[in-house]
């Protein structure tokens, strides 16, 4: 199933170092340039760092749309910091990751910034072909660890954790032993590796990835950047990490879907589909595909599949200008087709859709849910399985184009 | 025979009295089932009662085992308390738990599945649509039916169906059937990363069926577990097999970030999926249309 992720912002990491004891270098949020400047005379001294907070990457090459330059800035005191940061907060950051339309940034971080001897990778996370979770380590820090894996995978050190035990002392000898930490770093790497198992267990988190973490030059082991990834399973029980949430950060499209509980992700396409069942609405967005046509998104409307859902589906599908035509395709199992029908008829009529729709249902009482479509007056067409569905879209939007 | 259980099984159901364990306990009751128990905590004492048909309730997994025979139980709870559940269908030593619960955390799953290392109890799901195993009456009444499928789309047959998604196993199911093909049992092991049983081991259950001719081995992206059946039905499999893998066209990196990737693999994806399945002499269905076709002109049925 694929199912959409929350990600946090790095202060909001930091926050989750600090409060599992994962060691970093100090670092304070500020919304405005005044905070800023405060934030920077409380940690002190020279060579902090100013850091636009945004979900994507590539913040140090990224442009502002007011033309300032840099998502990331060294400074070496607090007016220079209430200066850049006046100059990032309220602004849109372009950047590599976010698009033409960039993100706005309404919060820095101002950090201490560090100088590293040498850096490392580790990470924590699920590992589903052994049904518990794993610790990647490697020497070759800062870099992109898929890249590590491929061309020098002896460069990588697994290490998997027990599911109830969890992570063991040794194990954090082994792993450090292996990263060349030794001397005092041994204890500081166990110390701080059995910190981030914590947090990512407490957490529930399905991925904690410290690319780099680094050793600086004074000797101190620090965790200096982090990606986040739960489990969207148990969110339920983490309400401090829902509230981390920044839904300003996520596809407008997604935001809304997930508060009628659709499971929603928006493609680059101009088919929409609508379908019950996450293997059947991947299934459904394959065979777009395979009739020639670009499915617009993956959109699950679940087992239950409500009249007020599937409206609420309609309205989020019609809100992506792409979209020039919609296939719906529901096996309804148990569920009763009539009132299935019903549910696209007023669904159809509530958002004055103009395009081609294409109806495929199949199930219970199926014949009465068919009927009722046919006699709508409205402009469906009734498609007898998923391959004249898909063929009779695909058709449909070539013809409208 | 079939596989898992068979027309007479005795199942309970835990969360008989929720929504959505009540509707589906009645379907279940009208499908012909042997549902002759149904437990929720508090309410052990009270009777389950649908078209004349009377169902015990419990308080534990245990007394309901022990006072009406029932070796199965169909798992409904919410989320929060499902781990518990199947670990008590374990301490009552059920043969088989059936959780069709969505939404169990990670962490619980994985402590759940450790410890049921040497238990006697079998986990399917959780997140899946159950087990079926088709009756012999009209529109497959009498069968036995666990879970969440539509019993009517079923006929009782030769022909093996195991999935990770339950609409696809519809989807199978309905095409045999309507070309007149019925199946021995058709299982949900369902969409989570970490489930109780996969498609090897359903493949190996069907191999040694011999009510089960051929199989539909239905998968998606993510994990190796469809490649894993493959390379083992290559060299053990005495029987044909037809699969369909959903997620060609499912944008990358939605699920795990990359560190992910390293532990998973590159063979992941839905065409390196295919191309190994097809490698190991299963018929591969291009479309989710073809999967009953593709089957049936692998057996030399069309």
């Amino acid at each position: 199933m694929v199912a959409a992720h929350m990600n946090i912002h790095e202060y909001q990491a930091k926050q989750l170092f600090d409060k599992y004891g994962v060691a970093t270098p100090k670092g304070i949020v500020a919304s405005t340039a005044e905070e800023a400047g405060k934030a920077a005379r409380d940690i002190g001294g020279e060579g902090l760092v100013v850091k636009a907070q945004i979900h994507a990457g590539g913040r140090g090459k990224g442009t502002f749309k007011n033309g300032f330059k840099g998502g990331v800035h060294v400074i070496n005191t607090p007016e220079e910091a209430q200066d850049i940061a006046g100059k990032m907060l309220g602004q849109t950051l372009v950047t590599h990751q976010t698009g033409p339309d960039g993100k706005l940034v309404s919060k820095v971080l101002i950090a201490k910034s560090v100088d590293i001897k040498k850096e490392y990778y580790f990470a924590v996370l699920f590992d589903r072909s052994a049904s518990c979770h794993s610790i990647i380590a490697s020497t070759e820090g800062g870099m992109n660890i898929e890249e590590v894996a491929e061309k020098t995978p002896e460069k990588i050190i697994k290490t998997r954790v027990h599911p109830t035990l969890g992570l063991q002392s040794y194990q954090c000898r082994k792993i450090a032993a292996a990263l060349g930490l030794t001397g005092p770093l041994m204890n500081q790497a166990v110390k701080l590796f059995t910190a981030v198992y914590n947090m990512y267990v407490k957490t529930d988190c399905s991925l904690v990835e410290i690319n780099p973490l680094a050793v600086t030059t004074d000797g101190q082991l620090v965790a200096l950047d982090a990606k986040f990834n739960f489990d969207d399973n148990a969110l339920y029980r983490q309400a401090d990490v829902v509230a981390m949430r920044d839904k300003t950060e996520e596809d407008p499209r997604e935001v809304a879907a997930s508060e009628y509980n659709l499971n929603y992700i928006g493609l680059d396409g101009n088919i929409a589909c609508l379908v019950n069942g996450a293997g059947l609405a991947m299934a459904t967005m394959d065979i777009i595909k395979h009739h020639g046509g670009e499915p617009a998104n993956f959109l699950d409307v679940g087992g239950g599949a409500s009249r007020e859902q599937v409206a609420a589906a309609f309205k989020i599908i019609l809100g992506d200008p792409n979209v020039q035509g919609i296939l719906v395709n529901i096996f309804g199992g148990i569920m009763d087709c009539k009132v299935i029908a019903d549910g696209i008829i007023a669904a159809a009529q509530e958002t004055g859709l103009n395009l081609p729709l294409v109806v495929r249902l199949e199930g219970n009482n199926v014949d009465a849910g068919k009927a009722t479509l046919t006699s709508s007056g409205l402009a469906i067409t009734s498609a007898d399985d998923i391959n004249d569905a898909a063929a009779k879209i695909v058709g449909a939007v070539k013809k409208a184009a | 025979m079939a596989i898992l259980v068979e027309t007479d099984t005795r199942i309970l159901i835990q969360g008989i009295t929720g929504d959505f364990g009540s509707r589906h306990a009645k379907a279940s009751i009208d499908y012909g089932t042997a549902l002759v128990a149904g437990v929720t905590p508090g309410k052990g004492g009270q009777t389950f009662e649908h078209n004349g048909k009377k169902v015990p309730i419990f308080d534990t997994v245990e007394q309901a085992a022990r006072e009406t025979g029932a070796t199965v139980s169909a798992i409904f709870v919410p989320p929060p308390f499902a781990a518990d559940a199947i670990l008590e269908c374990v301490d009552a030593q059920l043969d088989l738990a059936v959780a069709i619960t969505e939404g169990i955390p990670v962490n619980d799953m994985i402590k759940v599945k450790s410890a049921m290392c040497h238990s006697k109890t079998r986990l399917i799901g959780p997140n899946c649509p159950g087990v079926v195993t088709p009756g012999r009456g009209e529109k497959s009444h009498g069968g036995c039916r666990i879970g969440i499928a539509p019993g009517y789309i079923h006929k009782r047959g030769n022909i093996g169906v195991v999935s990770r998604s339950g609409t696809l196993t519809y989807e199978a199911v309905f095409q045999l059937t309507s070309r007149g093909y019925g199946q021995s049992t058709c299982v949900g092991i369902g969409g989570d990363p970490v489930n109780g049983t996969n498609h090897l081991d359903v493949l190996k259950m069907f191999n040694d069926d011999p009510e089960t001719d051929g199989i539909i081995m239905i998968g998606e992206i993510g994990g190796s577990a469809e490649v894993d059946a493959a390379r083992w039905a290559k060299e053990n499999c005495k029987k044909p097999i037809a699969a369909f893998i959903a997620g060609a066209t499912a944008p990358a990196g939605r699920r795990m970030g990359h560190a992910g990737a390293i532990i998973g693999g590159a063979d992941d994806t839905a065409a390196a999926k295919k191309r190994i399945i097809a490698e190991c002499g299963i018929a591969v269905s291009e479309t989710p249309a073809d999967m009953a076709v593709t089957l049936l002109k692998h057996m030399g049925k069309l």
